[in-house]
């Protein structure tokens, strides 16, 4: 029997949205964390950089912060939401694994560091899983929602935890902490001139900063990886549930297909599919097309509705029959509201769109 | 005035937008476009994603890599006998994290390269994804602000002369007829103009659905004809309002592209879309 999106949300304890920019998917976070609320959960929803119309929409004021803060809701759960902030998040988990003040500082104040926490795509991917992982074992929260980045191919935050386990294994890294060991050796011998030849090219110190950067960080590794590992792991678990969202539109559909079998080839799958933005269906036009001018016109006007719903009902279909999609995978047509969602009015719309509120 | 003149009058076009509002569709439209006009067309992309090939046959494409540019940008600068090894023990990576943009500057650098070899007279780019259009064209100020001197830094100052120069580039924003596009839209427009100092070219306002508002009265209450004529109508009705948000608070020409029913973009929609702005 299919277990349906709101089976799922009733029991897991990690939820991941993920689907190509553009297609609702912080407005589904959002209103799956209503509806776990609405379970009796305790969920927050992480959200990467939302319009503020979001934040106005969940009754936040002056915006949603780094931290999490809980929404007025009517619901015997909890919802909270927080903003990711990358690069203070970054700088509270270095203060945190440092060896000791004077060494975070230095890291802080680094300008190759600074450049890595504020603009490195892929970081905010890491910072994203960090905060999972934190969020995970906070006592106040029994579910966390993730909103993920709109990557270019919508895979990266997969690979996020590895993304600074790339950069302390990098050679450069291993050159300047293992200086002597016997493979790299050669390569340090010919690495000087190229570090003298680089910055003549590009310019200025840019690669003593990153040698500099690269020496402060010796010693804090270990826990960095560790914790990558604990959040693969985490994910690969089975209180962990991966969302897919998408739109009718053939490129969305593309990118969820291979989203889809991406996580496959992980080990993972898709536990529910969303698919937002889909014309709506009005019931069947009458057999006879009416004479009168202005009734014709309201008969080829559904007539073309129901056939562009049709289309893109078939197109969705197309992709969940992909060998990476379950066949039981449950999957829920969210019809284009006539409005924009920039309300709570409009969120709890969308949320019984997803969860048709039982008779 | 014909809105879509500037395609005889501007070298290179980037197309820049959010995700989703369909920028692809709207740099094949566009080169399709200028194509029908008689210019010779470039298409730039960015993204790695082989699709307009298939969208308009026949088209000149050309990916450029931020990875490889840099690479090959170093090559040309006297390290080509360690290239292959800073590539493969990613030192690469390192240079365009130590020095955020430069990768943008090479890959700029390469269009401007393309753009004053002449043999093109219009190069479209299809830009990054995900609204970095502002990071990447602002690549050039902000190495020129840390630079000193260098061959990166020349780079970063002709780019920079390119960008400001309205007869050599502008920026086709693109948009959805809908409120959070619009407003998007309306900020990126600003950064673009006073942080990055480039010429917008006129706006695209894609996915349109344009038509006269339909009797809803003429169905009784609650039958279907009657729910999706409302539903037309209020779809309708937001697009018109927020072309005309658009209009009072964005003083740039506006190129509409209707709404495609169903969900396939093929080569055939394309063409299709290319007749509203260059009849064949």
């Amino acid at each position: 029997m299919t277990i349906t999106l709101n089976d799922h949300l009733a029991t897991a304890e990690v939820v991941i949205c993920c689907g190509s920019g553009g297609v609702g998917k912080t407005t589904t976070a959002a209103a799956l964390g209503m509806q776990a609320a609405g379970l009796g959960r305790r969920a927050v929803v992480v959200t990467i950089d939302p319009a503020r119309r979001l934040a106005d929409a969940l009754g936040v004021p002056g915006g949603l912060t780094n931290d999490p803060v809980r929404l007025d809701l009517d619901a015997p759960g909890e919802l909270w939401a927080l903003m990711l902030d990358t690069a203070s998040t970054f700088d509270g988990l270095v203060r945190a694994n440092a060896e000791n003040a004077e060494q975070a500082e230095r890291i802080l104040a680094n300008r190759f560091y600074r450049n890595v926490a504020g603009s490195l795509s892929g970081t905010q991917d890491y910072m994203a899983a960090e905060r999972l992982h934190a969020l995970h074992q906070d006592d106040r929260f029994d579910l966390v929602i993730v909103d993920t980045p709109p990557t270019r191919n919508a895979l990266d935050f997969l690979d996020a935890p590895n993304t600074l386990a790339r950069f302390i294994d990098h050679p450069l890294f291993k050159m300047l902490m293992l200086p002597t060991r016997r493979g790299l050796k050669v390569f340090n011998l010919a690495a000087q001139p190229v570090l003298k030849t680089i910055g003549r090219v590009v310019g200025g110190d840019v690669l003593t900063d990153a040698v500099a950067f690269f020496q402060a960080f010796s010693g804090m590794e270990t826990g960095f990886r560790e914790r990558a590992d604990d959040v693969i792991a985490l994910l690969g678990s089975d209180v962990s549930r991966f969302v897919l969202v998408a739109s009718p539109r053939a490129d969305t559909i593309e990118e969820a297909q291979f989203f889809a079998t991406r996580l496959q080839s992980s080990g993972l799958a898709v536990s529910a599919v969303v698919v937002n933005r889909c014309t709506p269906t009005f019931g069947e036009p009458p057999s006879k097309r009416p004479r009168a001018a202005a009734q014709a016109a309201l008969h080829d006007n559904l007539v073309e509705l129901r056939a562009t719903a049709d289309a893109e009902r078939a197109h969705a279909a197309h992709l969940l029959a992909c060998d990476a999609l379950a066949n039981d995978v449950h999957t829920t047509f969210v019809p284009t509201l006539s409005g924009d969602v920039h309300t709570m009015e409009a969120l709890t719309t969308i949320r019984f769109l997803l969860f048709p509120p039982t008779r | 005035m014909d809105p879509l003149q500037f395609v005889s009058t501007v070298r290179v076009a980037i197309v820049a937008g959010k995700g989703g509002v369909g920028k692809t569709t709207v740099t094949g439209v566009l080169a399709r476009a200028a194509i029908r006009r008689g210019l010779r067309v470039l298409v730039v992309e960015l993204d790695g994603k082989p699709t307009l090939e298939e969208l308009v046959p026949g088209l000149e494409v050309q990916h450029i890599s931020a990875s490889a540019a840099l690479g090959e940008y170093l090559d040309t600068h006297g390290l080509s006998r360690v290239t292959r090894r800073l590539t493969s023990s990613g030192i690469i990576d390192v240079v365009a994290t130590a020095s955020p943009g430069i990768d943008d500057i090479v890959v700029l650098g390469k269009i401007k390269q393309l753009e004053r070899s002449g043999v093109y007279d219009l190069i479209v780019v299809d830009g990054p994804a995900a609204g970095h259009a502002i990071t990447f064209l602002l690549a050039a100020k902000g190495l020129l602000a840390t630079v000193r001197g260098g061959p990166i830094a020349t780079q970063a100052a002709d780019v920079a002369e390119m960008l400001a120069d309205p007869a050599r580039c502008q920026v086709v924003l693109v948009t959805l007829p809908e409120t959070t596009p619009v407003n998007e839209a309306l900020e990126t427009a600003a950064a673009l103009r006073e942080r990055v100092g480039v010429h917008l070219a006129p706006i695209v306002v894609n996915a349109v659905d344009e038509g006269p508002l339909l009797d809803e009265q003429a169905a009784k209450e609650g039958s279907p004809m009657r729910a999706a004529a409302e539903f037309r109508n209020a779809r309708r009705a937001l697009h018109a309002s927020e072309r005309t948000r658009l209009t009072e608070a964005l003083e740039l020409p506006q190129l509409i592209l209707p709404q495609v029913p169903g969900s396939v973009l093929d080569a055939d929609a394309v063409d299709r879309l290319a007749d509203t702005w260059a009849p064949s």
